[in-house]
């Protein structure tokens, strides 16, 4: 009970404080940046969701939280300080958290190479919602109960070197102690649970056991790119973990994050009045013996085709095939356990987006599918949202899991579909 | 060559074309005209920056505001030419940065930089007719609306301005019919374009409010997109307009999408 007034005192205070900073007569903003140089800005936030299917394992509230998040910046000329932090009252999870988004100093030691070192978000490949090279943190639970779109990347602490020769660019990420992606692990989502055999909760949250060694457990990921005529291409390297768990640690039963190699090329460019991409990666599991060790995720090879188009003035519309093939199917199925189902050798998804701009594109109608043939499963996300002036936002939508199994990727979820709304205010 | 203003982006209009209407003697012919317009308005030196703010008032009287910093670098006259737009206002758009590789021959690249998620996309411009966020004002009318697409015919030359009626040789794809442009004498600016719809209604007029010398360069510094359909209205104001600062082609690249230049932090 304490906790909940708490928590309500919290929220009520990230709503109130930024319309209070905003009603002064010379703003904060103003005089932060008048006498300090610091360039102020940010949001406050409530946001609602619930569930729309039964689930005993979880609570009926998907999403009920305030948010205040503040982007304070500095311009030092030769160099660049950022920080964005967010401010979290969680009715969910019952708990207040704070989640630096940019902690950063950014220079350029010489004409030819930029570094950027701290916290930061970072994003490279050329897909709409689906990453092959981009091997950068996400938080797909986030995007699942309907928060802003932002919130699908996480940052995390690397350090960022571009170095650019003539019209070559390579990017190198750094990043001393590999983080992972925030995945579905029951305590606010369900999912499902192999050992069990079932669609799991909060009764059973999946524990893992994370790289957490300074140095020896980093990541790297590279990108050389560079443009021919309209064409952008790139290859990427990437030496680090499965983002997610990918197999068990035996000596404690708990999900692992085996070492992974992804080695890749994209390509993007102007096609039939719209952007065209292709982008590829081979997965290499580094401790799957080839397919034969029941403890790691087999490799894969990874393919993605897209194109986007105008269809009409102020109507965009988005499509991309994706595939994934396990490599050494053969190997694979021998370590499946018998009366569990084996994954397909090959995984194919569509997706579809559609997004229309109304009434001088404040109002924004947008769609998004995903749908796999083989896993006869799917995702459907419509949104909505309207800049009621340009400091108020309003929107909502909904997070439609569909599925003929309950182990296939969407097919998992199904018993999370949610609707959400939420208003902010920018300053 | 290169003369007027610059930012113009935002300016006007105009568009002009190879169509030569046999002039009277003492004055030059329409193509001759509307190349000299396009150059004055989208032209001017060899690049330039302006802060631009755009306050868009709907048709109850609601207004909204865009503030922006613009580059602009050409690589050749009339031809191929580069833009840099760096987002201050709204909040929701902060920091964000659209750029433009305008071609004269092929369809524009266009990309916008999306800071929140350091997401760097690539977007269509098959349509070039579009509200420029969310304004008046139509990405055409932003970077320039290519001469060969529209015939010119030089209808009327008054004391002050040679007036100009284009009409699209493709009625496909544009919601206009034909537009009329007032064009300065003197320095060649587009001063003021209307606008007919396809039932041969005025419904759209562009005009340039104030027209200033930087650098001996006259620059449009206030205009006005009036949506006489819509009942809305944009006016864009520029100031701390330079010339030929010395942009380079390196900073319309991805890099300086993730990393402003320092050209646009102040």
């Amino acid at each position: 009970m304490k906790n909940i007034i708490i928590l309500w005192l919290a929220i009520l205070s990230l709503v109130l404080l930024p319309a209070w900073a905003a009603a002064e007569t010379v703003p904060l903003k103003d005089r932060l940046y008048d006498n300090y140089g610091l360039d102020l800005a940010g949001f406050a936030e409530t946001r609602w969701g619930g569930r729309l299917v039964d689930d005993s394992q979880e609570k009926d509230l998907s999403l009920g939280e305030a948010r205040l998040q503040l982007d304070l910046s500095r311009d030092f000329d030769t160099f660049i300080v950022e920080f964005k932090g967010d401010l979290l009252a969680d009715a969910v999870m019952e708990e207040v958290t704070g989640d630096v988004r940019d902690l950063s100093i950014f220079f350029s030691p010489t004409d030819s190479m930029d570094v950027k070192m701290g916290r930061m978000v970072s994003t490279w490949g050329t897909g709409d919602l689906l990453f092959i090279n981009d091997m950068f943190p996400k938080d797909w639970q986030s995007f699942f109960i309907g928060r802003d779109d932002e919130y699908l990347k996480q940052a995390s602490n690397v350090i960022r070197t571009g170095i650019f020769i003539k019209d070559y660019s390579l990017d190198l990420v750094y990043t001393p102690l590999f983080q992972g992606s925030e995945y579905i692990m029951g305590e606010r989502l369900s999912y499902f649970n192999p050992a069990a055999g079932a669609i799991v909760g909060r009764d059973m949250i999946m524990e893992d056991s994370a790289p957490n060694r300074y140095f020896s457990d980093a990541e790297i990921a590279g990108r050389l790119s560079s443009r021919f005529g309209g064409v952008e291409a790139a290859l990427y390297g990437y030496s680090g973990f499965w983002q997610e768990p990918a197999g068990m640690d035996a000596d404690n039963g708990k999900a692992s994050y085996p070492r992974l190699n992804v080695w890749g090329a994209s390509a993007r460019t102007p096609l039939f009045g719209g952007i065209g991409n292709v982008e590829a990666g081979y997965y290499d599991s580094i401790h799957d013996e080839n397919g034969a060790n029941p403890m790691v995720k087999p490799s894969e090879v990874r393919f993605m085709a897209g194109f986007e188009r105008e269809l009409a003035r102020e109507l965009t519309a988005g499509f991309q095939y994706y595939l994934e093939v396990i490599d050494n199917y053969d190997n694979y199925t021998g370590t499946v356990p018998e009366g569990m189902a084996a994954r397909d050798e090959y995984r194919q998804m569509l997706s579809l987006r559609l997004t229309k701009l109304l009434m001088n594109q404040n109002l924004t109608l947008s769609l998004f599918v995903y749908y796999s043939p083989s896993d006869e499963d799917g995702y459907v996300r419509p949104k909505i949202s309207y800049k009621i002036t340009d400091n108020w936002l309003l929107d909502g939508g909904f997070n439609l899991f569909w599925g003929e199994e309950e182990y296939t990727f969407w097919g998992m979820f199904q018993n999370n579909t949610n609707g959400f709304a939420g208003l902010r205010y920018s300053f | 060559m290169k003369r007027t203003t610059v930012l113009l982006c935002m300016l006007l209009l105009m568009a002009s074309s190879p169509i030569a209407a046999a002039g009277q003697p003492d004055q030059p012919d329409v193509e001759e005209i509307v190349n000299k317009a396009n150059l004055a308005a989208y032209y001017s030196a060899n690049d330039g920056r302006a802060e631009v703010t755009m306050t868009v008032t709907d048709s109850q009287g609601r207004e909204r505001i865009r503030e922006f910093v613009i580059l602009r670098l050409d690589v050749e006259d009339g031809g191929q030419q580069f833009f840099y737009v760096y987002f201050k206002k709204p909040s929701d758009v902060r920091k964000m940065v659209f750029m433009v590789h305008k071609h004269v021959t092929r369809d524009d690249d266009r990309w916008v930089y999306l800071p929140a998620l350091d997401l760097v996309k690539r977007i269509a411009a098959s349509d070039k007719r579009t509200s420029f966020v969310g304004t008046n004002f139509l990405y055409e009318d932003v970077s320039g609306r290519n001469l060969s697409e529209d015939s010119h015919e030089l209808v009327e030359t008054t004391d002050k301005f040679y007036v100009v009626k284009s009409t699209p040789r493709d009625v496909n794809g544009v919601e206009f019919s034909s537009y009329t442009l007032n064009i300065d004498k003197e320095n060649f600016l587009p001063m003021k374009a209307v606008y007919l719809d396809k039932n041969g209604k005025e419904y759209r007029i562009v005009e340039a409010l104030k027209v200033k010398e930087f650098d001996g360069i006259p620059t449009v510094t206030v205009s006005k997109v009036t949506d006489l359909a819509a009942g809305s209205s944009t006016l864009s104001e520029m100031k701390s307009i330079k010339y030929d600062i010395g942009l380079k082609e390196k900073i319309f690249t991805e890099r300086y999408l993730r990393r402003p230049p320092r050209a646009v932090r102040r």
